[in-house]
């Protein structure tokens, strides 16, 4: 059991980070769904893996660490408030920069100068 | 309190002062005068306590877990500075009143001549080590301000700044050696830090601690290699010169020695650290004060010079050293205060400072000439003035230095040249600007007598030094004995404060120095000839090309990291986590010793489904609806790991948000691209791969190490109380409402700034959707499918429902504020969807900033209606009433907390997704055969 779980969060993490780094913004927002759900699996498992356990008194003879759960269920919540923000983060740069690389000013269809936010130095010279 | 209203009261003159320049100059100089008067006032009666060695401490706690108090001490020494500061500041602000002119911002000049005043009185009285550094960056600062009082100028800037960095800098040393004294003592009081000496000294750490802080007193009192900032100071207006660059703030960085005596004085560490840094300073300082024709320019070079000798005394380590050290303080502040007045008064009058112009004043103005003339030659160390008797004692102290072999010749010979090198360049100062032939091309010529009363600070100055030099022990005596007492912490040797104490060795070197002084001068020409031979080093052209040197190389360090691309910020960013995660965790035990427990086949065909979808959704993420699709699956197998594992709530929140947020996303996709372009090299994927491969490696890694290992949890207080004390069978939910209700009202707190956020970023905004999917494909012709529209309506109602059902069960059994919040916001978007934007919000007619804001105010109002009972704030009660047919139930007031969660979720959700749906106004656009089939 431990082992399959650990395989998970590190499966997620991996997808995650790989998604996070990438350069457009939709993937990068999958990847922090990801990373979201490895992050909450793992918490959510610091207080032990148990089954039938569930934290509801007089249900059961042993319970589950109910603390984690509280923690998750807020980071849950908050996790997809903090996914929509940068959604919509970056739906704004498509609007502002009508792109959606994260860099917000990289253009591959545009010609090579206008690829730099900043001129090069000798230009700014004169 | 008294001591601390000393420091206080100039500070508030400071901000009265200056309502008082529209008056005029004199006025303002009367206001400025208020407090420095009744400052000396209120130390008046303390003087009996401390003439017999006591000392005053007042202490205000200020953050006494840190050890930073306000404590205030008044001893011999602390009271011979805040005369000094006192009075001279008097004279000061008597003088300026004729030196600035009506045009000048006075209202500025002396409110920041006052604020230096009270930082300064501060570094002196202060008891607590780390409120006397405040005081000491703030002397730092005014000083800074008031070099650079005529801003209109680029040397007064550059000098000014300068001055801060290199004080600045030293400043920050100090502290750095005031935390490890305190480290040491364990404490930042004076009075334990100067009773602990042996101790500190016995440290490991005192070599550092000694470094740092004579670092900080060395830059302050411009020692060698650090003096060259004080001649660039002279930029200040000459009052400035006088009080801070002379007499007062540069003895900061000595009365710190001084002050400090008893604990780190006396080790060889000490003595040739100071006694050499003050060696080189005396000698140095007094070699280019003979070349300067800056008038200025002499005496700030002559300052660093003397500056030096008293650092050379304290340096020594006898204890007749350290009275010759104090005895010097006093007549170098008296000679030369009122010789930069002087020379501001020839500034004022000729219009030049050049001594290469200004010859031959004693025609015009004799009576500054005798002034002058009189502070010169006891500066040269003529007897019956009082710098000839501390030069004096300083003579005899280099001459008792037992220093092995030959290096008992240094100091006398050193003492010698440098008191050479003075008479010298006091000459200088005599005759080439009293006599010396006639003016040269002066900017005002004939040049006058100053006003009357601008002469009165430097007749009384000058009265002081003959005072001092005929009655020393009349005078000063009181005074010395009361400071070198409380310097050295105890008893005082015996020192003769005489005029004359024979024909011994000391005269003679007196009379040497005298003879070859005058001689000097007399073959000066040949001098400067020689001395033009070596290049001037401009300190400040070198110093401003250290500075944009470093300012480069900052930037370009900056270049490097931050060129604008947030992937490769976001890949440092994982890479350091990598890095500080990995560095610890090395090595570690993969499994603990509780072991593995078995998997059942359903558990793991669903970790399974569940990582091959993770690894689905990363492969084709170039697709990006399909990568969604997958996306999606995750996440409900996610939630349903919750359910397997004994989390219920868990599993009913995931599966919520996780239709809020493919909901979310998909309507992203309508924006966005739904194709990502393949745009990234080869060589990062292969590092991306790599460092998310780590990443992911390493927390399976952690988390298998954090399974199979013991563990003991908090947990039992709350599943034994959850029940007795919260009312509720639903641990979790009790937990999140009433137990860490706080933490609770916080998160939510949050996701109505993120939902606020969002509305923000998207208000006014419209953005055009592409006509085509990313294939080309059209949209689907008909936006609002019959069937939706038909099943959607009848749902609603059912939806409310079970959502108001999990929301009044969640303090019993699973649901809660927070499930039924999102069920709730699912349904309303599930009309959203079906029935379109115009069609929902003519129906549901509902503001959901106000929805946000009920919910957060119904959570602090239930939070806050414990507080009326006496209780600690979101304290939460419980009953059980009995209604027919319903039966008995209970009602805890967790309950109205629990609704402002739910409210807030539900504002919070709708908002940013209503929001989001809003951006295109005219609603769905058209692909080109729609338009087609509508005309």
């Amino acid at each position: 059991m431990e082992i399959a779980y650990a395989l998970i969060i590190g499966t997620l993490t991996f997808a995650g980070v790989y998604l996070v780094l990438r350069a457009r913004t939709f993937p990068v927002v999958v990847g922090l769904t990801l990373l979201s759900y490895g992050v909450n699996l793992f918490l959510f498992s610091s207080g032990r893996l148990m089954t039938g356990g569930q934290p509801i008194i007089g249900s059961t003879e042993v319970y589950s660490d109910p603390l984690p759960q509280a923690l998750v269920l807020t980071a849950i919540v908050i996790g997809f408030a903090m996914t929509a923000f940068a959604v919509v983060l970056a739906l704004r740069a498509k609007a502002d920069t009508d792109d959606d690389h994260v860099d917000g000013t990289r253009r591959t269809d545009l010609p090579e100068e206008a690829k730099h936010t900043n001129p090069p130095r000798e230009e700014t010279g004169q | 309190m008294t001591l601390s209203l000393v420091v206080l009261l100039p500070f508030l003159g400071a901000i009265a002062a200056p309502l008082f320049a529209q008056a005029g100059r004199t006025a303002i100089a009367i206001a400025s005068s208020v407090p420095a008067l009744l400052a000396l006032a209120t130390l008046f009666p303390m003087w009996s306590t401390l003439a017999e060695g006591g000392a005053i401490v007042q202490t205000l706690e200020w953050l006494p877990q840190l050890g930073i108090n306000f404590s205030f001490r008044l001893d011999g020494l602390s009271l011979m500075f805040a005369l000094l500061i006192l009075l001279i500041g008097l004279l000061i602000i008597l003088y300026a009143r004729y030196y600035l002119k009506p045009s000048e911002n006075i209202g500025k000049f002396y409110a920041m001549l006052l604020c230096f005043m009270g930082s300064m009185l501060g570094i002196v009285l202060s008891s607590n080590l780390l409120l006397m550094m405040v005081f000491w960056e703030l002397t730092s600062l005014t000083s800074f301000l008031l070099i650079s009082f005529w801003n209109h100028k680029q040397d007064a800037r550059r000098g000014a700044r300068m001055a801060l960095a290199i004080t600045g800098g030293g400043g920050l040393a100090l502290l750095a050696g005031i935390l490890l004294i305190g480290r040491i003592v364990g404490s930042f009081e004076l009075d334990v830090v100067l009773a602990a000496g042996d101790q500190i000294k016995a440290h490991a750490l005192y070599p550092y601690a000694l470094t740092l802080v004579l670092l900080g007193a060395f830059t302050k009192s411009a020692q060698f290699p650090f003096h060259f900032w004080l001649p660039h100071a002279m930029q200040a207006p000459t009052p400035v010169s006088a009080y801070l660059h002379s007499a007062t703030m540069v003895k900061a960085g000595i009365f710190l020695m001084a002050r400090l005596y008893p604990a780190l004085a006396g080790t060889e560490q000490w003595f040739f650290m100071v006694s050499f840094t003050g060696m080189a300073t005396l000698l140095i300082g007094a070699y280019v004060a003979l070349f300067k024709h800056d008038l200025k320019g002499l005496l700030a070079y002559s300052t660093v010079s003397h500056l030096g000798l008293i650092t050379l005394l304290l340096g020594m380590g006898t204890k007749l050293a350290a009275v010759a050290a104090l005895f010097h303080i006093i007549n170098h502040a008296i000679f030369k205060a009122s010789l930069f007045m002087a020379a501001g008064i020839i500034d004022h009058e000729t219009g030049s400072r050049d001594m290469r112009q200004i010859n031959g004043l004693w025609h015009f103005m004799p009576h500054t000439a005798t002034l002058a003339m009189v502070a010169a030659a006891s500066m040269a160390g003529v007897p019956l003035l009082n710098g000839f008797l501390s030069k004096e004692m300083f003579f005899a102290e280099a001459l008792s230095l037992n220093l092995p072999g030959i290096w008992a010749w240094v100091p006398p010979i050193v003492a010698t040249l440098a008191g050479i090198f003075a008479v010298a360049y006091s000459a200088r100062f005599i005759h080439d600007v009293f006599f010396n032939g006639a003016p040269r091309n002066l900017p005002i010529y004939p040049p006058h007598e100053p006003p009357r009363y601008m002469k009165i600070p430097v007749e009384i100055l000058v009265v002081a030094c003959i005072l001092v030099g005929v009655f020393p022990a009349f005078s000063v005596g009181p005074l010395l004995q009361a400071a070198a007492s409380a310097t050295l912490g105890g008893e005082v040797p015996d020192y003769g404060l005489a005029v004359f104490h024979g024909f011994n060795l000391p005269l003679m070197m007196s009379l040497a120095a005298f003879v070859g002084g005058l001689l000097m001068y007399s073959q000066r020409h040949k001098l400067f000839e020689f001395h033009a031979r070596f290049r001037e080093i401009d300190e400040k052209a070198v110093f401003e090309a250290v500075v944009s040197w470093v300012v480069e190389r900052a930037r370009s360090l900056t270049a490097l990291l931050e060129n604008g691309s947030l992937q490769r910020y976001a890949t440092l960013l994982v890479l350091s986590a990598v890095v500080v995660a990995l560095a610890p965790l090395w090595g570690m035990t993969l499994i603990g010793s509780d072991g593995l427990t078995p998997i059942d086949w359903p558990t793991a065909i669903g970790a399974a489904i569940l990582i091959f979808c993770t690894f689905a959704t990363v492969y084709i993420r170039r697709e990006r609806l399909t990568s969604l699709i997958m996306l999606s699956v995750v996440g409900l197998f996610v939630s349903l790991t919750f359910a397997r594992l004994s989390a219920p709530d868990l599993a009913m929140t995931q599966i919520s948000v996780e239709v809020v947020t493919i909901v979310l996303l998909m309507l992203a996709l309508f924006y966005l691209p739904s194709w990502t372009p393949s745009e990234d090299s080869k060589a990062r994927h292969v590092r991306d791969l790599t460092l998310a491969g780590v990443a992911g490696l390493g927390m399976a890694a952690v988390t298998l190490a954090m399974l199979t290992s013991p563990f003991s949890s908090i947990s039992d207080y709350f599943i034994e109380n959850s029940k007795p004390g919260g009312g509720g069978t639903n641990v979790v939910n009790v937990i999140l409402v009433d137990f860490r209700g706080f933490d609770t009202l916080g998160e939510i707190t949050v996701l109505a700034i993120a939902a606020l956020g969002i509305y923000a970023m998207l208000r006014n905004r419209e953005l055009q959707a592409p006509s085509t999917d990313g294939q080309g494909h059209p949209w689907a012709f008909d936006a609002h499918p019959t069937m939706l529209k038909q099943m959607s309506r009848p749902l609603l109602p059912l939806a409310l429902m079970v959502s108001a059902y999990i929301f009044l069960r969640g303090h019993n059994l699973p649901g809660g504020g927070f499930i039924a919040g999102l069920i709730t916001a699912i349904a309303l978007l599930i009309q959203y969807i079906a029935s379109g934007n115009h069609w929902t919000q003519a129906r549901v007619n509902l503001r959901y900033h106000n929805v946000l804001a009920l919910g957060l105010f119904f959570a602090t109002v239930a939070g806050a209606a414990s507080l009326m009972f006496d209780y600690p704030f979101l304290t939460s009660t419980f009953t059980y009433l009995t209604w027919p047919v319903v039966g008995k139930f209970e009602v805890a007031s967790a309950l109205v907390f629990d609704l402002g969660v739910y409210l807030t979720v539900v504002g919070a959700t709708l908002l940013a997704l209503v929001s989001l749906g809003k951006l295109t106004p005219t609603g769905r656009p058209m692909s080109r055969t729609e338009a087609r089939q509508e005309s």
